[in-house]
């Protein structure tokens, strides 16, 4: 669905606390709008759900409304722990999920 | 007799023109008119839905806006929970509520131990200015709260 964009350090020490930055683009249809030529509502279609595992577990999560603008860009923390891949997970109404994974090496 | 008709006919399509943009513009101004508006009620009232009847306390939480959003599609939002983010005390959840918007409920932030850190940043849309409350749920079952008012110079959501 929608091309998904993560920033996160190649390379981090253990136990170091380190940002995470994220962007997906998504129209994050509100379902407020009314389409210009017809007059009727537009669908609702949002990105409800965000969710990183590392580790193996959920470290982050976030739901979201309709409030969360478009395009929506997310920053946050995770403790280093051991190195592997670190999941980001997107899901839009109507349950589907774009993912995405970056390698956290850990030294 | 025929150049009057014209002229009336004229004056007819300007009426309707200007009828026309006149429906136009209300219709972008009364974008949510048939909607419900979140109001600080709403948001109490979200508030008691997620936390009860806990009493709520400040200082904790800090909310990074801008005083004054020029656009209100995108207003960057951060907020910080204070927390030492052990496995015995940290942060379990934050969630974002907005006065004004058509749905008092913004997002919602769930932090582990693993997070480090509670602290967040994101953009969200504002319709016009308003106060945003962020609520603080720890894991020793304490809340704390915090409310700053941004002014809105255009609505978002599409407006």
């Amino acid at each position: 669905m929608a091309k998904a964009r993560v920033k996160a350090p190649k390379s981090v020490k253990k136990g170091q606390v380190f940002e995470v930055k994220s962007l997906i683009s998504h129209k994050m249809e509100t379902g407020l709008r009314n389409d210009k030529k017809t007059g009727k509502k537009i669908a609702r279609k949002i990105i409800n759900k965000f969710s990183v595992t590392y580790g193996g577990k959920e470290v982050f999560g976030s739901d979201w409304h309709p409030a969360v603008s478009a395009n929506p860009y997310i920053s946050f923390f995770v403790r280093a722990s051991a190195s592997g891949p670190m999941k980001f997970q997107w899901t839009e109404d109507g349950g589907k999920v774009t993912e995405k994974s970056v390698n956290i090496k850990v030294t | 007799m025929s150049e009057q008709f014209i002229t009336q006919n004229i004056r007819r399509r300007d009426v309707l023109a200007m009828a026309g943009t006149g429906v136009v513009a209300a219709g972008s101004i009364g974008l949510f008119a048939g909607d419900a508006m979140a109001d600080p009620a709403a948001v109490a009232k979200a508030i008691k839905d997620q936390i009860g009847d806990k009493k709520t306390m400040s200082g904790a939480v800090t909310l990074e806006l801008p005083q004054i959003a020029e656009n209100g599609n995108t207003v960057p939002i951060g907020v910080e929970v204070k927390s030492p983010m052990t496995s015995s005390d940290y942060v379990k959840a934050v969630h974002i509520y907005a006065d004004k918007n058509p749905s008092a409920e913004v997002a919602t932030f769930r932090f582990t131990p693993e997070s480090g850190k509670a602290k967040v940043s994101l953009r969200m849309r504002m319709i016009k200015s308003q106060n945003i409350v962020a609520v603080a749920e720890m894991s020793n079952g304490m809340v704390h709260m915090v409310k700053n008012a941004v002014k809105v110079t255009i609505g978002g959501c599409g407006g």
